[in-house]
């Protein structure tokens, strides 16, 4: 008896060691969390820096040293290549190894091993997408090749080091939250990065949409609202630009492709805008007599930053620029002759294919007049706390059938993946990416730069670059196949052979221009070509808004110089306002207007079409011109089907050119509206929703208090995000900042005989929100400002203001 | 007497411990020294509630506090003190109970 006291008081103890090393639900084992010797306080970096560090560590061949700048940016000096692509492991683990765990998770399907069956779907989607299929056939390119083989190897064996040296206290602090620990990095989770690009980039499909309007509408009507080429078009390769090539021939459009666009047949989706720049202006026009090179690409912006910068130098190398956490090599950047820049293209590099199978086995699949086999890929997804999840996926020679039927798709996918259709996705073939940021890294000139393009598979980018010896060029370039005209508009029938790709257009067939006589090249993710390029590349590009007002601003531009770039960058003038605002505005009827009515009517009259942060009139049009077309295309809300809606492109043409058209009609009402009740019924809506949301008009209706935007952690993890900011920028402006989408990297490059570099990404080098260097640049961003970034010539270059020298040597 | 050699117990193993070890530190001390039972949890609790808050605020200081302050947005907390107390009283919490249950058994032994 005497002992049940000392026993209930030690049970209870026990139990409450126990329950603060337990994960309830998203709380993570508060014990082993909060304490301050393994829990978050030790992620809690010092603001005081040691000057000099030296490691020992297994597995270089000599020694390194990394000097860290003001803002804690790596430079790495190696005595060889291996060695080089060793410490950019290293290091890059040592600010982001859980960004880059969390995205090879991501992408591989395997995020259900540590987060449970919530996140089981998401893994499905990925498996069944052909990600781990990908990224296997890549891998296999990369090891073909020995300069890529020894990048991978290298940095993973430098990524594995910097792991086996933590102590769970040193676990970044989501692994501690999440509960989980890092594990071995494997080369394919380089490649699982790059798929993840392509997956972000080049996995939008529209054909699902476009198949359904095909039924809806007819032919005829499509290929009217949803033209090959756009009715404002300002294409990268300059209008009348010569190809100097012998093009080969265009395959037949197939029978079965012809049958569909007859009028006989009747009745992860697309964004528009998110919004990516660069140009070039050459030296003719700039204050220095070299060319200048700008490039922001535009991602979803998320905390820890998309990018990280770091200059690598070794024998054969010294290039400055921003990396991709998880892969070797610069993506964007520089060296002392040539500067480059990437958008992405948006090639039409996949395509669904109906299939017919034999019967419910699903053994055989009907292709080319006989039955063929299906080949069958079992997934095994590991799920938190429960038995594995297996999932067999149907493989014909086109790829995965993402759900081949209502069963294997979960209730919220993805609406834009057909049912029964075989995936036919330029990720899924054997590459070597890494191959061209090699030989781009090393590049001295423009046949370099020419030559390093040539390995470039997917997803397709406009890449843009310069040279010190003032050559300037703009490339579109990707592995394009080679296709009939709107091959893949819509869902092609998979048995039919001349529905296949036919093989790819040549590599320097790829659009390209070199030298243009306006003196510079410039990408917007519009249109690349005009229509005298002989090969079939997509139906739709991004809009012509940011790629025109580039190049104007350039047209008109002399002696320009970094600072005009940096201006151009962060330019918020809405082209579609200037083209469609005059005549939305003439259509409005002011004698039946309240109040309110008239005093948006008064801002948007004097708006100088600038979506600036405290634009009362941005708001106005912004939330105007979303009415008028939801309303002017309300044929296309019917429920039951998902239709994909005209373009905004298509929409201005209908206001400009055919006010009499019959798509002004409102169907659900008994009389019929014309463009002018359509323009008045819109505006009188928004202004209605402004003075709803926002109260009358005045200092709460500007642009910046109307759409705040934030930049959140990539595990949404409250606190651990920007919080809402105001800034100015919408989509299909130059800095097209919106829903979380906008610029991941600023860049401006001054070539000449000394280059000089600016640049910005919002956050910081820092993967941990602990560091001061977390999101240190975050401000700098938002002002639209650009950092000098620090390009070393030699390791031995003195220069104020470094915060640390590393040195790695071997044990 | 107690009190310090449990506070310096837990100092010693804070650095290369896993924390549950002040449990056991708290528990063998009271087993030989402890007197009564609420001197003991007490004791234990205090010793570990002061050791977690001065070694959180050895990290925490440096820092300005910014980790603090986000994981305390994380938790909904208004200020990043409070994470500082929950910290310290789990700490307490754990300490005084094994410490209490230390001086339990020493005492059903002496009967």
């Amino acid at each position: 008896m005497k002992f049940i006291k000392p026993l209930i008081s030690i049970v209870i103890t026990i139990i409450l060691i126990y329950a603060l090393e337990s994960q309830f639900g998203v709380i993570p084992p508060l014990g082993a969390f909060l304490n301050p010797s393994t829990g978050f306080w030790q992620n809690a970096e010092s603001k005081h820096i040691l000057t000099a560090e030296n490691l020992k560590i297994n597995g270089l061949q000599g020694k390194v040293v990394i000097k860290y700048d003001e803002n804690m940016v790596p430079h790495i000096f190696a005595e060889n290549d291996h060695d080089l692509y060793y410490a950019q492991g290293f290091i890059t683990a040592r600010d982001r190894l859980w960004q880059m765990d969390i995205q090879t998770r991501s992408a591989s399907g395997r995020l259900a091993e540590v987060a449970g069956p919530k996140a089981l779907e998401i893994d499905r989607y990925h498996r069944r997408m052909g990600m781990v299929y990908g990224a296997e056939n890549s891998l296999k390119g990369v090891m073909k090749n020995p300069f890529s083989r020894m990048m991978v190897t290298a940095y993973t064996e430098g990524v594995n080091n910097y792991i086996h040296g933590l102590a769970p206290k040193d676990y970044p602090i989501e692994f501690k939250l999440l509960n989980y620990k890092p594990e071995e990095w494997k080369p394919i989770n380089c490649v699982f990065l790059l798929k993840l690009m392509s997956e972000t980039l080049a996995s939008g499909s529209d054909q699902f949409e476009m198949t359904n309007d095909l039924k809806r509408f007819g032919a005829n009507t499509v290929n009217d609202l949803f033209p090959d080429h756009s009715f404002h078009e300002d294409p990268i390769v300059p209008v009348g630009t010569k190809w100097n090539f012998k093009p080969l021939p265009v395959p037949k459009p197939s029978a079965t492709f012809l049958a569909q666009m007859t009028e006989n047949i009747k009745p992860r989706e697309k964004v528009e805008g998110i919004g990516s720049n660069n140009w070039v202006i050459g030296g003719n026009k700039t204050a220095t007599g070299y060319p200048i090179l700008a490039n922001d690409p535009h991602l979803h912006l998320t905390f820890p930053s998309i990018w990280y910068q770091v200059q690598l130098s070794s024998p054969t190398v010294n290039v400055y620029g921003v990396s991709l956490p998880g892969a070797p090599c610069i993506i964007i950047g520089y060296n002392q002759k040539i500067s480059w820049g990437v958008t992405n293209v948006d090639a039409d590099v996949l395509d669904w294919y109906q299939v017919k199978f034999k019967d419910k086995t699903k053994n055989e699949y009907w292709y080319n007049n006989q039955w063929n086999k299906v080949k069958k890929r079992v997934e095994q997804i590991k799920i938190l706390g429960e038995e594995p999840f297996i999932d067999t996926v149907l493989y014909t020679h086109h790829g995965p059938v993402v759900y081949e039927d209502e069963s294997k798709k979960p209730k919220d996918g993805p609406k834009n993946i057909p049912l029964g259709d075989a995936l036919r996705w330029i990720a899924h073939d054997e590459s070597d990416e890494l191959m061209c940021f090699y030989l781009l890294n090393r590049g001295g000139n423009y046949n370099d730069y020419r030559e390093a393009l040539k390995y470039f598979t997917a997803p397709a980018q406009n890449f843009i670059f310069a040279s010190s010896d003032k050559d300037i060029a703009i490339t579109p370039n990707g592995k394009f196949p080679l296709k009939f005209k709107d091959q893949g508009k819509f869902i092609l029938d998979g048995s039919d052979p001349a529905n296949d790709w036919q093989g790819w257009i040549p590599a320097d067939q790829n659009p390209t221009v070199k030298n243009p006589p306006r003196g510079f090249v410039s990408s917007a993710n519009q249109s690349p070509t005009d229509t005298t390029y002989p090969y079939y590349i997509n139906w739709r590009f991004d809009t012509y808004d940011r790629g025109k007002r580039i190049n104007d601003k350039l047209t008109a531009m002399q002696k320009a110089s970094v600072d005009s770039m940096r201006l151009l960058q962060t330019d918020v003038y809405s082209m579609r306002a200037h083209d469609v605002l005059p005549t939305m505005i003439k259509y409005l009827d002011t004698s039946k207007m309240d109040d309110s009515q008239l005093m948006a009517f008064d801002l948007i009259k004097n708006w100088d079409k600038n979506f600036a942060e405290n634009s009362p009139g941005a708001s106005v049009f912004s939330t105007w011109w979303t009415h008028f077309y939801d309303m002017v295309w309300d044929e296309f809300k019917v429920k039951g089907t998902y239709l994909n809606l005209p373009s905004y492109d298509r929409t201005e043409k209908l206001l400009l050119t055919e006010p009499n058209s019959n798509w002004f009609n409102i169907v659900s009402t008994p009389v019929k509206e014309t463009c002018a009740d359509i323009v008045n019924h819109s505006f009188n809506e928004s202004v209605d929703e402004l003075v709803r949301k926002h109260g009358k008009p005045g200092k709460k209706w500007q642009w910046g208090t109307v759409r705040k935007s934030a930049v959140n952690h990539l595990a949404n993890i409250p606190g651990f995000g920007s919080g809402d900011f105001a800034a100015g920028g919408t989509s299909m402006v130059i800095d097209a900042l919106k829903g979380g989408n906008g610029p991941s990297w600023r860049m401006v490059v001054q070539m000449g005989p000394t280059v000089k570099g600016y640049g910005v990404f919002p956050g910081g080098e820092s993967g941990n929100p602990g560091s001061f260097y977390y999101n240190n640049m975050f401000q700098t961003w938002k002002d639209g400002k650009l950092n000098e970034l620090l390009f070393l010539k030699s390791v031995d270059e003195n220069t104020p203001g470094l915060k640390t020298t590393l040195t790695l040597s071997s044990k | 007497m107690l009190f310090l050699i449990i506070l310096i117990l837990s100092f010693a193993s804070g650095y290369f411990l896993p924390w549950w070890v002040v449990a056991i530190a708290a528990f063998l001390t009271a087993f030989v020294v402890g007197k009564t039972s609420g001197q003991s949890f007490w004791s234990g609790f205090s010793a570990v509630f002061i050791v977690w808050t001065v070694l959180a605020l050895f990290k925490s200081i440096p820092n300005d506090h910014i980790l603090a302050k986000r994981v305390a947005t994380m938790f909904h907390l208004p200020h990043w003190i409070f994470i500082l107390f929950v910290t310290a009283l789990i700490g307490g919490l754990v300490g005084g109970m094994s410490a209490l249950s230390g001086l339990l058994l020493k005492r059903a032994f002496s009967k």
